[in-house]
């Protein structure tokens, strides 16, 4: 028997059976769907990242402080704040041949109050270099100034969606917020920008001097009782410098900081390829973990097909032992149930790419009117392991039962029922 | 020409610690062209020595000679090589796909088969037991003696050596009994060899050659007593 006549039996069979197939196929479309919805958000989340790295400038290195006696990669876990860096740690980058321009910058949490309206944001402390480094245009106002920093003074920068949600409409230069209890005078509001780090819009952002931030708003001091910065961020003159400018911070740092040969550094020079490179395999792990959960159901599923299946076999017992007396070999019979369960899963599987496909459009419109823009992307690497997992599936489950069927004595199947 | 050869061919059912004999020692040959019915009463062996006939079952011991090869002892895949090529089929209760046209089911046999134009061997089929304005119809929109006609009809489409009919007239009247026999004995005029399997005196008497069974053994053999 040829394959495409086996593929026809089956084919028919299945419409026959329209409702069944079709509940059969639901586990699979299901599993599917939400396999593919998963991987095709965390493609869209990774691309987010991405791109909003990618806007901070690619000419950019970040110097962070690092725990030296922390195993491998712990020291430059996030929330490590080593504080060893400092303000002239920064000033000494700064006068590297190569160096464009330097951000020492701290970040916190914040709640900030204009009259009865209380937000919380990312605030930022830093120079005013990190407009230029995080590439933010301005709305309305200035910027803060050197002559800011050098005089600690109380004024700030709205992001765009922090002025929206404090001020509505009204014009916040000019206007007095509370920081902690102390007052500052609003300088500027930047322009909207999109991106979003962490699942924290980089609109939703105040800035002040890193002077101020300091003195007033957040302490931290080094072991030497300096102030400390968290990280600091350096505009390179160009790609082509990037190596040179990479080496001179090293040496400049390991001077400055004492550090013998035989010792760790206490710091770690990071390129925003890095970064990129370290949230692409984040998300990467998280969602191909969302994936593995996701496909429990593709496990309930399959076991759906094998139940249907020898609901199948059972039902049409007559009908193979009426092909078995005109002739069908063991072999022709495991080929028609084999294939009848292959259909009905890749069936199932291509319905679920598109419901999976839906699913994503989904979770973007919400994720992007939450304000997390995101874009899911559904990559034909996906699809193609969708439809090869689904024709897995089919034909690990029908095998047992098409055994069965092929297995049948043709004069016990004949008198069946 | 032998067309089958049966030597001392028994067939032991095991029931629990019982052993049945189904066929206890039954010799006989088949001629090419011949028309034979195989009689008896309910258990006395007549469709198991038509089962191990057709190769649907093996004999337990004995040999069975298909134009001169012994297939006694061939795997089941031989097996159904040989009920693909050389016997067809004609059951009591038709045994038709109830969801295929009355063609498709003609068509069955070619399926396993393989070759070509399939289509036009069923329909020829069809036509040669009367049916050919009946292809496309389903089973359940034919009568009895019609359905029965589709079965005859696959049972024809590979030109089988052998035709094996296990009560074709059961389930029928008499109209329609009386039509199917006459196919068979058409047939038969045309060349092909038929086995009947029958309870019915009627219908043996319609063959030149009646076998008798009694308790799986050969109890007569020979031409049709005549009322």
């Amino acid at each position: 028997m040829r394959f495409f006549e086996a593929l026809v039996i089956s084919i028919r069979s299945l419409f026959a059976n329209k409702m069944r197939s079709v509940l059969t196929m639901l586990g699979i479309i299901i599993g599917v769907g939400a396999v593919i919805a998963i991987m095709a958000g965390g493609r869209g989340m990774e691309n987010a990242v991405t791109s909003t790295l990618e806007g901070l400038g690619t000419d950019v290195l970040y110097v962070q402080p690092v725990n030296p006696d922390a195993p491998g990669g712990a020291g430059m876990a996030p929330g490590y704040a080593g504080a060893n860096l400092t303000l002239d740690d920064s000033e000494a980058i700064a006068r590297i041949p190569g160096v464009l321009g330097v951000a020492p910058t701290n970040e916190n949490f914040v709640e900030i109050t204009y009259g009865s309206e209380k937000i919380n944001s990312v605030i930022e402390g830093s120079t005013a270099e990190f407009q230029a480094m995080s590439n933010y245009e301005l709305a309305s106002g200035q910027f803060i100034t050197e002559r800011n920093v050098a005089s600690r003074d109380n004024v700030v920068v709205l992001g765009s969606r922090t002025a929206e949600n404090l001020f509505g409409d009204e014009d916040p230069v000019g206007q007095r917020v509370k920081i902690k209890d102390k007052r500052f005078t609003v300088v500027g509001v930047l322009a909207a920008k999109g991106g979003s780090m962490m699942g924290f819009s980089m609109d939703e952002i105040v800035v002040v001097p890193i002077t101020t931030y300091q003195a007033r708003l957040f302490t931290q001091r080094t072991p030497s009782g300096e102030d400390a910065v968290q990280s600091i961020g350096v505009l390179v003159a160009g790609p082509e410098q990037m190596d040179d400018v990479r080496y001179d911070i090293e040496t400049t740092l390991i001077k400055r900081h004492r550090i013998d040969e035989d010792e760790k550094n206490d710091f770690a020079i990071v390129s925003m390829e890095q970064m990129i490179g370290v949230f692409t395999s984040i998300t990467g792990v998280v969602s191909i973990f969302l994936a593995a959960i996701a496909s429990i159901g593709l496990l309930v599923a399959s076991i759906g097909i094998m139940n249907i299946m020898l609901v199948s076999v059972t039902e049409r017992t007559r009908e193979i032992g009426i092909r078995k007396a005109v002739g069908a070999k063991r072999r022709d019979i495991l080929l028609q149930f084999l294939i009848e369960a292959a259909a009905l899963s890749l069936v199932g599987g291509a319905a679920g790419i598109v419901f999976g496909w839906l699913l994503s459009l989904a979770i973007s419109f919400i994720a992007t009117s939450a304000g997390f823009p995101l874009e899911a992307m559904l990559s034909p690497v996906h699809i193609g392991i969708a439809v090869g997992v689904s024709l897995v599936i089919g034909l690990v489950s029908g095998i047992y039962p098409a055994m069965r069927a092929a297995r049948l004595n043709p004069i016990d199947a004949l008198h069946y029922g | 020409m032998e067309l089958i050869e049966l030597e001392n061919v028994t067939k032991i059912y095991r029931m629990g610690e019982v052993e049945v004999y189904a066929l206890n020692g039954v010799s006989l040959s088949i001629k090419q062209g011949e028309m034979l019915s195989i009689v008896g009463t309910s258990g006395s062996g007549k469709s198991t020595l038509l089962n191990v006939l057709g190769c649907l079952d093996r004999p337990t011991s004995g040999r069975y000679l298909l134009d001169g090869a012994d297939v006694s002892r061939l795997n089941d895949n031989r097996l159904a090589e040989l009920r693909s090529k050389k016997f067809g089929f004609v059951f009591q209760d038709f045994n038709l796909l109830s969801r295929a046209t009355a063609l498709a089911n003609v068509e069955l046999p070619l399926v396993y088969t393989g070759g070509g134009s399939k289509r036009h061997k069923a329909m020829e089929a069809l036509e040669r037991v009367g049916l050919g304005k009946r292809a496309k119809h389903k089973p359940t929109e034919l009568s009895g003696g019609e359905q029965q006609r589709v079965a005859i009809a696959r049972a024809l489409v590979n030109s089988p050596s052998l035709i094996l009919a296990d009560e074709p007239t059961g389930n029928l009247d008499s109209t329609s009994s009386e039509e199917i026999i006459a196919i068979f004995q058409q047939l038969h005029k045309e060349g092909i060899t038929v086995a009947i399997v029958t309870h019915e005196a009627e219908i043996a008497e319609r063959t030149q050659r009646v076998i008798r069974l009694r308790d799986g053994k050969v109890a007569s053999d020979g031409k049709a007593d005549k009322p």
